[in-house]
């Protein structure tokens, strides 16, 4: 069984590679009986669309034309 | 009105405008003044050369901070051959003292550090005030730390590709963009989102 710490790990790592289908159920059995880790799983999910969010913001937005 | 890339010559509160975007931008990411405003100068000077290339198919900004991505990136690989950024400075370390203090003995969370509810996180990203934190948080980021963290998140490159670009390890790399989000992730519960109820586990 993965314990917490090893989970906030893995889920920072399923930002950065796919999971292996091992990994991946071992994760989920974690998260099903976990609330505090189903947490920082959402949150990492926040992470990454902030990031995305103020790209976007600062970025892509057009200053409109005077 | 000018349009398209004219207005980098001729629209000068445009210019203003998008060279003060720019060096905020920069500055995040590279952490030094001078080298963001020699940086962010490259860039435009390089759109002002380049401005016939421009098409028009994307908007002018997006364009010039395709160049300047580029710019940025040049930065900190120059910077990587003379810098170990995966060097554990005093702030990396304390970082990583602060995660372990999150957990019990057996590595499962201490009840008052568990991760909480956020609730809905579609209403803070329509918070102007949401994003005064989140980059003030990004700023709190050691900058070793944060360099790795945004060129993975901002300048979009694969994790390989950050590893590669930095001379990491793919471990060490891992730990480090794990320790950011996990700083990031506190940060943002300590001044943002402490309000909510702590879960049960």
């Amino acid at each position: 069984m993965l314990n917490c710490k090893e989970v906030t790990r893995r889920l920072s790592a399923a930002q950065d590679r796919e999971l292996s289908l091992a990994e991946r159920l071992q994760l989920k059995m974690h998260l099903a009986m976990c609330g505090g880790c189903r947490n920082f799983s959402r949150q990492m999910d926040l992470l990454r669309d902030a990031c995305k969010r103020y790209i976007d913001k600062e970025i892509r937005h057009e200053r409109r034309p005077d | 009105m000018t349009s398209g890339s004219d207005r980098l010559e001729n629209d000068k509160d445009y210019l203003v405008g998008l060279r003060r975007d720019m060096l905020r931008f920069t500055r995040l990411q590279l952490r030094d003044e001078h080298l963001a405003e020699d940086v962010v100068q490259e860039a435009l000077a390089a759109a002002l050369t380049g401005k016939r290339e421009f098409e028009g198919r994307s908007a002018l900004k997006t364009w010039v901070f395709g160049i300047l991505r580029n710019k940025i990136v040049d930065a900190i690989r120059v910077r990587s051959r003379t810098v170990n950024v995966g060097a554990l400075a005093d702030e990396e370390a304390g970082l990583d003292e602060a995660f372990e203090s999150l957990f019990k003995p057996n590595a499962h969370w201490h009840p008052e550090a568990r991760p909480r509810d956020w609730g809905d996180p579609e209403a803070a990203l329509r918070q102007d005030q949401f994003w005064v934190v989140f980059e003030a948080c990004l700023d709190h980021l050691p900058a070793n730390t944060a360099r790795v963290f945004m060129m993975r998140e901002f300048l979009e490159f694969d994790t390989e590709e950050v590893c590669a670009e930095l001379s990491l390890s793919s471990g060490n790399c891992h730990v480090i963009l794990h320790r950011a989000r996990n700083a990031l992730r506190r940060c943002l519960e300590k001044s943002w989102f402490a309000g909510e109820g702590a879960p049960s586990c």
